[in-house]
């Protein structure tokens, strides 16, 4: 007698429903998946240092070790390094990060069950675009100071630079996301997924002048580099934080903003249907 | 809401028609029909590689069919849109919950997906997770993140639910509990499908089933009918004045109790007559049967 009547209360009180009976927009789940997804990324520790000092020690390394000025430039190595390793930083935090952690979500089943569920795939998309900004502003802000207090790179002066660094930061993280999210399904497990991401980036840091100053990089293989967001990324950075004195390092002997814009966007376009065309819910063998 | 009417008068759910599916060389589901009457609990049973999961799997709207015609809800699966998902449930066979949220936040979160949520609070105590509400997922047991998977299965307040294999890897107690779950819901009116591979299991939740072997429907229908139906004849046991047991399979059984009664004055030492079970029908219709 107890069990039934306890079994009944709990079905009837079990039917109590929120919601307003309309499938949420996908702009206000990418916000809430947004939420969720920096909360899940500062819960795991070592992905938060690793993420956070990998840039900050390469800088500190290059930085120090290579500080000579740099011949008729007005600049020295180690103020080289602060732009290139903050486009090094924006591309980790959102290309690696993404390339890795999307096909690791993959490989756990954890993308097919999102896919069982209303939810629309922009939403996804949306939150982890929130994810990457958050940990780009804040991977961004400490190269920064380490730059101006450590290597005398100093912060920019007009507003028109600080509007110029701002859409260089969004295009350039948005891109190297997008271009994140395309690569998560080339890998064929969790296993491999890091080979498969960080390899292609490495090679980018060296023939985008991220490594090695630009004007000691070969042509042909800074021409390959100025297919992919990463060289364009590094040009921006520096005709932002460097003096126009040392625009002769450049290969067009300019910073070429106009440029810069045009092939970002085109990359946040391109990226954008190249994931649509090729993102997976599941992995290979799943079918 | 619509759905389809068959010539009994029942409105289906799922009505599955010819469906097929192959993987390279082999086929997984060979013209496989079934209808799934709205509000029943509906038992999808069969060894392994039978092709039960591929065919929940098309159901879900997660795997291509090759042939076939599959209505689930009203709707085309393989078509399915946000608003179709919204009604069907699916608790997955292997499942990953983000590891590092806690219960709570998850089933919260995934509440937010739906038109019309059931309440979370509600749904964790309907799974009996209470008390790990605040704990990370990554701590839960595996039989508590299978309650995990069926509450995030249920928060939308499915019309339809789709389970595959729910229980495998459950002690006797968390299976019991389970059971108790999936007719709490049943009796709330949600039509549920479950792949099992427990022939007690499927005995025990079923209104009615489906023996799936080799990618095709061997039975189907009420649990006590395929007994009735499949399960002829008796085994009569005895032991003979000897010592030695005797086992006699025969479509007359009294016939054969009537003889050992004339034989034997009085009692007949060790007599037992049984009829098949469940599982004797399901060994031998799947082709599992064991020589006796």
């Amino acid at each position: 007698m107890t069990d039934r009547a306890t079994t009944t209360t709990t079905t009837v009180s079990v039917r109590a429903r929120g919601g307003d009976g309309r499938l949420p927009g996908a702009w206000a789940l990418g916000l809430r998946r947004g939420a969720l997804e920096i909360r899940q990324f500062f819960r795991q520790r070592d992905q938060v240092v690793f993420t956070f000092s990998f840039p900050v020690v390469f800088l500190f390394l290059f930085a120090s070790i290579f500080h000579d000025d740099v011949q008729g430039s007005g600049v020295t190595a180690s103020q080289l390094y602060v732009p290139a390793m903050m486009a090094s930083g924006i591309m980790s935090t959102s290309f690696q990060s993404l390339g890795i952690s999307i096909a690791v979500e993959r490989d756990e089943k954890a993308l097919r069950r999102l896919r069982g569920t209303p939810m629309p795939a922009a939403a996804y998309f949306l939150g982890k675009i929130w994810l990457v900004l958050f940990t780009g502003v804040l991977e961004t802000a400490i190269l920064l100071a380490v730059g101006t207090t450590l290597y005398d790179v100093p912060l920019p002066t007009s507003a028109a630079r600080w509007l110029d660094f701002a859409w260089i930061f969004v295009l350039g993280l948005t891109g190297c996301a997008l271009l994140g999210i395309a690569i998560s399904s080339v890998p064929r497990s969790a296993k491999s997924a890091s080979s498969v991401v960080v390899l292609p980036f490495l090679v980018l840091q060296f023939i985008s002048g991220v490594y090695i100053s630009v004007d000691s990089v070969p042509g042909w293989m800074l021409d390959l580099g100025a297919l992919f967001p990463l060289k364009w990324l590094c040009q921006g950075l520096r005709g932002v934080f460097l003096p126009d004195s040392a625009k002769v390092l450049e290969q067009a002997g300019d910073w070429e903003f106009g440029r810069i814009a045009l092939v970002l966007a085109a990359w946040c376009v391109g990226g954008l249907a190249l994931c649509l065309l090729t993102f997976r819910w599941k992995t290979r063998r799943d079918g | 809401m619509i759905g389809v009417m068959t010539a009994h008068g029942y409105e289906l759910a799922v009505d599955v028609r010819g469906l097929r599916k192959r993987y390279g060389d082999v086929t997984a589901v060979d013209g496989i029909d079934l209808g799934i009457r709205r509000g029943e609990v509906f038992g999808l049973l069969g060894p392994n590689g039978a092709g039960k999961s591929t065919t929940v799997e098309i159901l879900q709207g997660n795997r291509s069919r090759d042939a076939g015609e599959v209505s689930v809800l009203g709707a085309d699966p393989a078509t399915g849109t946000r608003a179709w998902r919204s009604r069907v449930g699916i608790v997955w066979q292997d499942e990953s919950a983000p590891a590092e949220l806690t219960v709570r936040e998850t089933v919260r979160h995934f509440a937010h997906y739906y038109p019309r949520p059931r309440d979370p609070e509600q749904v964790i105590g309907l799974v009996g997770l209470e008390a790990k509400a605040d704990s990370r997922i990554k701590s839960l047991s595996g039989g508590q993140r299978r309650r995990l998977d069926v509450a995030l299965g249920v928060i939308g307040d499915p019309e339809l639910l789709l389970l595959d294999e729910p229980t495998t890897g459950f002690d006797p107690a968390a299976r019991r509990r389970f059971w108790d779950l999936i007719r709490l819901l049943a009796d709330e009116g949600t039509t549920i499908l479950l792949t099992t591979h427990y022939l007690e299991e499927a005995e025990a939740l079923a209104d009615r089933l489906a023996i799936l072997a080799g990618g095709r429907v061997v039975a189907e229908g009420e649990p006590q009918a395929l007994r009735d139906r499949f399960g002829t004849g008796a085994a009569v046991e005895w032991t003979e004045p000897d010592g030695t047991a005797r086992t006699e399979h025969t479509e007359t059984p009294t016939r054969t109790v009537a003889g050992l009664m004339r034989r034997f004055d009085g009692e007949i030492p060790g007599l037992r007559v049984s009829r098949p079970t469940l599982e004797d029908v399901y060994l031998r219709l799947t082709g599992q049967e064991t020589v006796r």
